[in-house]
């Protein structure tokens, strides 16, 4: 494939980025949005499987439960408060 | 100063009953200077007396690249209650069968009494090791700690949450496969599944040795994995002999008992016909000495249990009759991969499988994961007029061509 795991990462982060605050996506989410990105001959679900991974390892993304498990930005918890 | 002395009267009527009280178990820990336990009693007794749940769960804490094991928890009474401002639960992998030595006991409490509350709940549903309290801060370190020791997490949120199992062959003669083997692959198999969530919601996977199900996975698991065996039940007639002089009336007791009816007692001899047996276990529960499952044995996997949330509460039903479970268990991995792909691409956010399974129909579900139907996955003949078996139907035109042919 042509597409690098690293591009498919940064592809995801600015989708999750663009819409930080307003949708909060699964990775199946992000897994499918890539795929039509980038089209099923250049990515796949292992490649984006992968790409979560680096951006998970990476700290560039968090996975957050909000009723189910999402990938998001990392930010200051809310319901912490100043604790 | 001193905090003033707890006035719990509501939580003190919890000690009164006949079972161990967890009322008792946290006095005693804040007895012993742990300010978040002496603070949760507080705020329990304010909750019950409010009526109102102080408690937010869920949120963004969790160790670094693993999307499970972490189920964050916070008050949102921070300011009254400051040491369990937040008061984290920390899920860790639990040996398969949970067989422990006393060391490795003692070195979880001692990690989580460094990092956390010093409460456990051994075990939670899923089974997993709970260690109950703690806060952000202090989540890096205790994993750290935990790995160190050969610790690892176990799953929460939206992925494969931390397979468990019955004691198998370690302690139990009926174990039809080695299912404390098979946890510990799935478990060591589908590492990323289960610290990286990336399912629609929760999947359960219990593996129970034989048809007597101790686990409960029929009704806990998304995935139930229960040993069977497909040849004849082994028979001791001396041994059978031996119960009847002993007092059990077998007629009554074994054949009286049978759901399918398919024992027979003569007085002298027993008889079972073995291609009516359902595997209840019902006989060889009676009479452990005289009978014993099969030699030829594996295990039967179902598919769609689950707590009521969306819909109610649903038991498994078989999706495999039968399938033998050895290493390297390719077959059933395989399947448990097709089960997930065609979940994952057409699951909506928080339907479990067996959701998926009714909501699209039993017969597309199989097609989709290429297992053909077969009458074992049939509770009632002829229930669904909807079901077809495609090699009964001829096309028109089709018939004819295949008379020309000939």
């Amino acid at each position: 494939m042509a597409v690098t795991a690293e591009q498919v990462a940064d592809a995801m982060y600015d989708l999750i980025k663009e819409y930080m605050g307003k949708k909060k996506f699964k990775a199946a989410d992000l897994t499918k949005a890539m795929i039509e990105k980038f089209g099923e001959d250049q990515c796949d679900k292992a490649l984006c499987k992968q790409a979560i991974r680096l951006l998970v390892d990476s700290g560039r993304c968090v996975y957050t439960y909000f009723g189910g498990s999402y990938i998001e930005i990392p930010h200051a918890e809310g319901a912490a408060g100043g604790a | 100063m001193a905090e003033p002395q707890r006035n719990t009267p509501l939580l003190d009527e919890l000690k009164k009953g006949p079972w161990p009280s967890f009322v008792t178990q946290i006095e005693e820990m804040a007895d012993a200077g742990k300010e978040a336990c002496d603070q949760l009693l507080r705020l329990l007794e304010r909750s019950y007396n409010e009526k109102i749940g102080h408690w937010k769960h869920g949120g963004i804490v969790g160790v670094m690249g693993y999307g499970g094991g972490v189920i964050g928890r916070y008050n949102d009474l921070p300011e009254e209650f400051p040491a369990i401002a937040h008061f984290h639960t920390m899920r860790v992998n639990m040996p398969s069968g949970w067989f422990y030595t006393s060391d490795a006991l003692r070195t979880i409490c001692d990690i989580w009494d460094r990092h956390g509350s010093g409460l456990t709940n051994m075990h939670g549903s899923t089974g997993d090791i709970i260690l109950l309290g703690t806060t952000t801060e202090h989540l890096e370190p205790c994993f750290a700690e935990l790995t160190a020791n050969d610790f690892d997490l176990g799953g929460s949120g939206s992925d494969m949450r931390t397979p468990s199992c019955c004691v198998g062959p370690a302690r139990c003669e009926w174990a039809c496969y080695d299912t404390l083997a098979l946890t510990h692959d799935i478990t060591n198999h589908f590492q990323d599944e289960l610290h990286r969530p990336a399912f629609p919601y929760k999947f359960k996977i219990k593996c129970s040795g034989c048809p007597n199900d101790c686990v409960a996975s029929i009704a806990r698991a998304d995935l139930s994995i229960i040993g069977t065996w497909r040849d004849r039940i082994r028979i001791d007639q001396a041994e059978v002999r031996n119960y009847a002089a002993a007092g059990l009336n077998i007629e009554r007791e074994v054949c009286g008992n049978c759901p399918t009816k398919c024992i027979e007692w003569d007085g002298n001899e027993l008889k079972i016909d073995d291609e009516n047996c359902v595997r209840c276990m019902h006989c060889i529960n009676a009479m452990p000495k005289a009978l014993r499952p099969g030699v030829d044995t594996g295990a039967t996997i179902l598919l769609g249990a689950k707590a009521p949330i969306v819909e109610g509460a649903q038991l498994s039903s078989v999706l495999v009759p039968f399938m033998k479970i050895e290493p390297p268990y390719e077959e059933l991995y395989d399947l448990i991969e097709r089960i997930w792909d065609f979940w994952g691409e057409h699951g909506k956010n928080r339907e479990r499988v067996g959701e998926l399974m009714q909501r699209v129909g039993l017969g597309n579900f199989l097609e989709a994961i290429g297992v053909e139907p077969v009458p074992e996955m049939v509770a009632y003949p002829r229930d669904n007029p909807y079901i077809f078996y495609e090699e009964y139907f001829v096309e028109e035109g089709e018939e004819e061509e295949e008379e020309v042919e000939a």
